[in-house]
């Protein structure tokens, strides 16, 4: 019990830990592809360090909503990182609080918040962004609903550490057509949620076109630091529930002995670092999508898992 | 190996979704290549299943004229069309008609379902309903795009859909019949593409779906 519950703690300083780290890579590779320097993978933690030491400025039109939010967008990963497999392949203390749609409800109050507070200040590129990410969020719902019940409906439980092990056991069912449809789906789930660049430029400086970005502009000192770490938390979580629960549940610790959960640390990050060369592949090879064609986007992902549902229904 | 077919057939009707959504000819002649090397591969495994010669055969076909005969040709005969990076028209949007694509799927499903009663194998349980499903989303591919090339490929996919379909049921079909179905094919391309040709060549356009009269006034 005693050892459960530090594994779990293990677990949620890995996720604050590492989470920078991948982020610092990610922008490292991408700018390496497109033949720039780039800056180095610690930027972020740099970043993160230098915005605690700095004043932080509030608008008196504000309301507590906008002092409160980077708090929330900083605890929700963690809480969500409390349900998911990240190094174990048994559940943990709190595996049974909450199932997968727990986690979504979590992050997506995370998000909420956050929009409410980029309307806060009054800061008119805040509810643009605002309204924009809401859109893509409720187009990204239904998928996520189906990606889940989808997956859930195989395993026969919404518990992620349960639903791991029915798509790899045995391992043909790894080529099952709907696992490779739902893989699919929520590979374009994660670039819309994460606003990567077919639907929105992370990188992007101009505030007219942003859609996620915008929603943090006007946070300055330890506010911006917590909404930063947030995010990049986010990510990881994100990836953590794609790779360790839909698409390879391999080199996590199986039993209790700490030297296999430490030894489960550096293959995870070594499957995200496969995972966002990827990534930046598309990122790199795509251009970003008009506004109004994100709505494509997301319906081809939406109808990529409805024929998931349909063939897992019917078929098998 | 049923695993395998499966996969293959899920990612036909991928590509059957890609020609409904594609916005550019290149685009849909690309993911046409891969329908028909994804069609050869479950051919090839059930010919392999039910030890049929014919099915081998089949798929050598199909690569030969599908995947390099027909883009080939279509290629030399329409090269600006092909190119041409301006967007194609359909009489419905995108997502509409990805969303009507998922209705068909589902109603094929519902059709192909007193088939499977008869014979539970597991082949037939994944070819039988996504072939189906071609047929179905490249009829509504020929309606929903205005453009000559797109409807041709909408032909083929249906065409596609009617193979996959087939191989299942009649793993043993006269070798005679699948060489005319394809010499057909190959006929269909060639005669849509002279005709596409010719009507780019009077007109200065290919969007056929605005040409109702005959004769300009």
């Amino acid at each position: 019990m005693a050892q459960k519950i530090i594994f779990n703690i293990i677990q949620v300083l890995v996720v604050m830990i590492f989470s920078p780290l991948v982020k610092g890579v990610f922008d490292r590779l991408k700018e390496r592809v497109q033949s720039k320097q780039g800056p180095g993978i610690f930027q972020p933690y740099r970043d993160i360090f230098k915005l605690f030491h700095k004043d932080e400025i509030i608008s008196e039109e504000s309301s507590w909503i906008f002092r409160f939010t980077p708090y929330m967008v900083f605890t929700a990963p963690i809480f969500v990182t409390l349900l998911i497999p990240v190094l174990t392949s048994y559940p943990l203390f709190f595996a049974f609080m909450g199932d997968m749609l727990a986690g979504g409800s979590i992050l997506a109050l995370g998000g909420f918040f956050a929009t409410l507070a980029a309307i806060d200040t009054g800061n008119p590129y805040g509810a643009m962004g605002a309204s924009r990410t809401r859109m893509v969020g409720f187009l990204a719902e239904p998928v996520f609903m189906i990606v889940f019940f989808t997956v859930s409906f195989v395993a026969g439980s919404t518990i992620p550490y349960i639903v791991q092990q029915a798509w790899v056991t045995p391992i043909a069912n790894f080529f099952a057509p709907a696992h490779v449809l739902v893989m699919l789906a929520f590979l374009m789930l994660i670039i819309a949620e994460n606003g990567r660049i077919p639907v929105d430029n992370p990188s992007g400086h101009f505030e007219l076109a942003m859609i996620d970005e915008s929603k943090g502009l006007e946070y300055s000192g330890r506010g911006a630091a917590l909404m930063k770490w947030g995010g990049c938390m986010k990510f990881f979580v994100l990836l953590c529930i794609f790779l360790n629960v839909l698409v390879c549940p391999w080199g996590l610790a199986t039993t209790g002995s700490f030297f296999e959960l430490l030894l489960a640390i550096p293959l995870v990050l070594l499957k995200m670092l496969g995972f966002i060369v990827i990534l930046v592949v598309i990122e790199s090879s795509l251009s970003k999508l008009r506004l109004f064609r994100i709505s494509e986007f997301m319906v081809a992902a939406f109808v990529t898992s409805v024929v998931a549902v349909v063939i897992q229904l019917i078929e098998l | 190996m049923i695993q395998v077919n499966a996969l293959a057939g899920g990612l036909f009707i991928l590509t059957v979704f890609g020609i409904v959504a594609m916005r550019q000819v290149i685009g849909i002649l690309r993911l046409f290549v891969a329908q028909s090397i994804l069609l050869a591969g479950s051919a090839c495994i059930l010919g392999y299943e039910y030890s049929s010669i014919h099915l081998f055969v089949v798929a050598g076909i199909t690569v030969f004229t599908k995947a390099f005969l027909i883009p080939w040709l279509l290629y030399h005969m329409l090269t600006h069309e092909i190119h041409a990076r301006r967007e194609i028209t359909q009489v419905f949007n995108i997502p509409v008609s990805l969303f009507i694509s998922a209705g068909l799927v589902i109603c094929s499903y519902f059709m192909v379902r007193p088939l499977l009663n008869t014979d539970p194998s597991a082949f037939l349980r994944v070819n039988l309903p996504i072939g189906v499903a071609g047929l179905f989303i490249g009829g509504y591919a020929v309606i929903a795009r205005r453009e000559a090339l797109p409807q041709l490929f909408g032909i083929l996919t249906m065409e596609n859909g009617a193979f996959l379909a087939g191989a299942c049921i009649a793993p043993n079909l006269p070798l005679m019949a699948e060489l005319a179905a394809a010499f057909d094919v190959l006929i269909i391309a060639l005669v849509v593409g002279l005709l596409t040709r010719s009507i780019n060549k009077r007109t200065g356009t290919t969007l056929v779906g605005r040409m109702t009269r005959l004769k300009e006034e």
